[in-house]
């Protein structure tokens, strides 16, 4: 508690240690507790970052570096909508280069939609695969994606 | 009342299994009942029909095809049912399925995942129970005795493994199950946890009593968000059962299992690497020695085996090591559950003994191409696996004679392309997985990757073979023998094996 605290969203950080609460104040529960945070506030911001350090009194740095390593990790607040396209061997075997590109290009102009790639949803034999909005898609075309999350305008 | 079976897994989800199961849940006298998916996964949304003479399948189907379902009741379409070329008959004599030997897979799509009454009424539970009879001594044995072997990639002999977890001092001890299962062209841990979580808990529990550990960990990427949920309410019900806990079905050995989520870090499945994620550090993998099964998890003996290796224990111990012993090769026992994905008729789930060619994978069980183009490559063992030529397929997959022919069998996954891949650029990609993937610890694999992409791009884009891929085959060499873990050490196996069995696309002039 001190002056590394000051600035932050007192709000937040309450929910932050009320997350942390629920594990045993060990490093072995950093990835839980991250895990937590951005399913509440669907990304880690830094002042979480610092929160975290401090109920495990490891350094912001130490914590920062384990936010950033994993890729599931955001620290910015996500789009409304959210589209991965897998880029595995597999569904690269079934045109997923081609689709990764066409739904990257239907949703250019739209400011409510995320597109990013993943590797492997573990649907392998019915690729394509995607998610939108977090619910998996198999035998995935551009347009069964546009027909879910209809692309905006920006 | 009609039952109906509709697969609960994430695939067949992916292709409306809900919207099919919700629609016949409405039926007046339907009683609809989610199992695990019989890995026929060209033919999800699959629903089996139950009838005095065993399930009757059909798939694929949609939702509008429910009421006509409840009222063939399991019976052959008329020629001019939309039904008709779904129609699969009794689902275990279906060719894809009778020509399978499913010992590890046995529950998969049979049983209801969310009930651990059906998994024991299944013959689960039966595996502990006799291990509890015999010395943890004797349980090892016998795991050796089957000649059981690491199905996560590496192959090592689970019954040496969990010896030495038995042999190392500590009072504390380590069972870590790897569902890491991060490589394109896998999913049948995914398919194993989401159709059938006992045997993974209970291929634990043997490993818990055998080598004296008395606390698990699952490792399970975030990815499957299906499969932590299944086998979170598994690991519940295990404990409200007496299953899990202090005293395991009134043994008085305790044992409890704990299930984390990674975070979308592909090197997480390689061991050390999953340790360090699990102690809530960046995954960077660890040198060896200390190999983990002496110093592994919070430093203390730890058994870290694949999500398979820990499933297929239960029927080892069940049935006897030397029953799963006599299926097989000479140094690759028993069953190995493939996976036939990427352009395939017929993808999915196929448990047989090893010894089986990877052509009567890709062309008997698979069908060949999706596409209906030639099989032109196939990749084996995922992202750090070789590219097979078609005259590669008559290989028998076997540990020792895919090594000896400078190709691995990995975790079982076998993707296959046609004839309009273009296999430079499958090399540029084993590389720039390796540059997004690498956990960076090591400078070849964290150097040797991003330059081994660069070579490939320049030459993609017109640059001189004959300077860009001597610069390439050193960097490979670099990777290979200077990496401290499989990701650097094998990303060069499918460049090497692209350059060496596809060189026309390789040949100079690109654009």
């Amino acid at each position: 508690m001190g002056a590394r605290h000051e600035g932050l969203a007192p709000e937040r950080e309450a929910t932050v240690r009320a997350l942390a609460a629920r594990y045993a104040v060990q490093r072995t529960s950093l990835l839980p507790m991250l895990h937590d945070v951005q399913e509440h506030f669907g990304f880690i911001a830094r002042q979480d970052v610092v929160t975290l350090a401090d109920v495990l009194n490891l350094s912001i740095a130490d914590v920062h570096g384990v936010v950033s390593f994993y890729t599931y990790f955001r620290t910015s607040p996500p789009l409304p909508h959210q589209i991965s396209v897998c880029r595995g061997e597999a569904c690269q075997a079934v045109g997923a280069e081609d689709l990764f590109a066409a739904t990257r290009t239907a949703y250019r102009e739209s400011a409510d939609t995320e597109v990013s790639e993943v590797f492997c949803l573990g649907n392998c034999a019915l690729g394509p695969s995607g998610t939108a909005d977090g619910r998996l898609l198999g035998r995935l075309t551009v347009d069964r994606l546009t027909a879910l999350i209809p692309p905006g305008r920006s | 009342m009609t039952t109906f079976y509709v697969p609960v897994d994430a695939a067949a989800r992916s292709v409306g299994a809900d919207e099919v199961a919700a629609a016949l849940a409405v039926l007046h006298g339907a009683c609809v009942v989610r199992t695990g998916s019989r890995g026929m996964l060209w033919c999800e949304p699959l629903v089996e029909v139950d009838t005095d003479a065993g399930r009757v399948g059909y798939g694929p189907v949609t939702p509008t095809a429910a009421r006509e379902l409840a009222d063939l009741a399991g019976a052959e379409p008329p020629p001019t049912s939309p039904l008709r070329t779904a129609y699969l008959g009794l689902v275990e004599q279906h060719p894809f399925l009778a020509r399978q030997r499913r010992l590890t897979t046995a529950r998969l799509g049979v049983i209801d995942p969310g009930d651990l009454a059906d998994y024991e009424r299944h013959g689960g539970w039966a595996g502990l129970r006799r291990a509890f009879t015999m010395t943890p001594d004797a349980v090892v044995a016998e795991v050796t005795a089957s000649g059981l072997r690491g199905r996560g990639g590496a192959g090592f002999p689970a019954g040496v493994k969990w010896a030495t977890v038995a042999g190392a001092p500590g009072t504390e001890k380590c069972i870590c199950a790897n569902g890491d299962e991060g490589d394109s062209g896998t999913f049948a841990d995914r398919m194993l946890i989401e159709g059938d979580p006992g045997s993974l808990l209970e291929g634990m529990l043997i490993a818990g009593y055998a080598v004296g550990a008395h606390t698990g960990v699952v490792y399970l990427r975030s990815e499957y968000p299906d499969a932590i949920t299944t086998l979170r309410r598994a690991v519940e019900s295990a404990r409200a059962a007496g299953i899990l806990g202090p005293n395991v079905l009134g043994s008085g050995f305790a044992f409890d299992v704990d299930v984390r989520v990674g975070a979308g870090a592909y090197i997480c499945g390689e061991e050390t690497s999953m340790l360090e994620s699990i102690e809530g550090r960046r995954g960077e993998v660890r040198s060896k020695p200390p190999i983990p099964a002496l110093r592994g998890l919070f430093g203390r003996p730890t058994v870290v085996n694949n999500i398979l290796t820990l499933a297929t224990v239960p029927a080892i111990l069940a049935d006897g090591g030397s029953t799963y012993a006599a299926y097989g090769t000479d140094r690759s026992r028993g069953t190995q559950v493939f996976q036939l994905a990427g352009n395939i008729a017929r993808g999915g789930l196929v448990e047989v003994d090893f010894g089986v060619t990877v052509r009567e994978l890709v062309e008997g069980f698979g069908g060949g191409t999706r596409s209906g183009r030639p099989v032109r490559a196939v990749q084996l063992g995922g992202p750090l696996g070789a590219y097979l030529p078609e005259s590669a397929l008559d290989l028998p997959m076997d540990y020792e004679a895919l090594a000896a022919a400078g190709f691995m069998l990995g975790h079982g996954g076998i993707v296959v392309f046609d004839d309009t891949v273009d296999m430079a650029r499958q090399a540029r990609f084993a590389m720039e997985f390796c540059v997004k993937e690498s956990c960076g610890k090591c400078t070849p694999c964290r150097v040797g990757s991003q330059r081994g992409m660069e070579s490939l791009d320049r030459f993609l884009a017109g640059a001189d073979p004959a300077r860009e891929l001597p610069l390439l085959d050193r960097i490979c060499t670099t990777m290979a023998k200077g990496s401290l873990c499989a990701m650097g050490q094998l990303t060069p196996m499918p460049v090497r094996s692209a350059l060496t069995h596809f060189p026309e696309d390789f040949a100079g002039g690109r654009r």
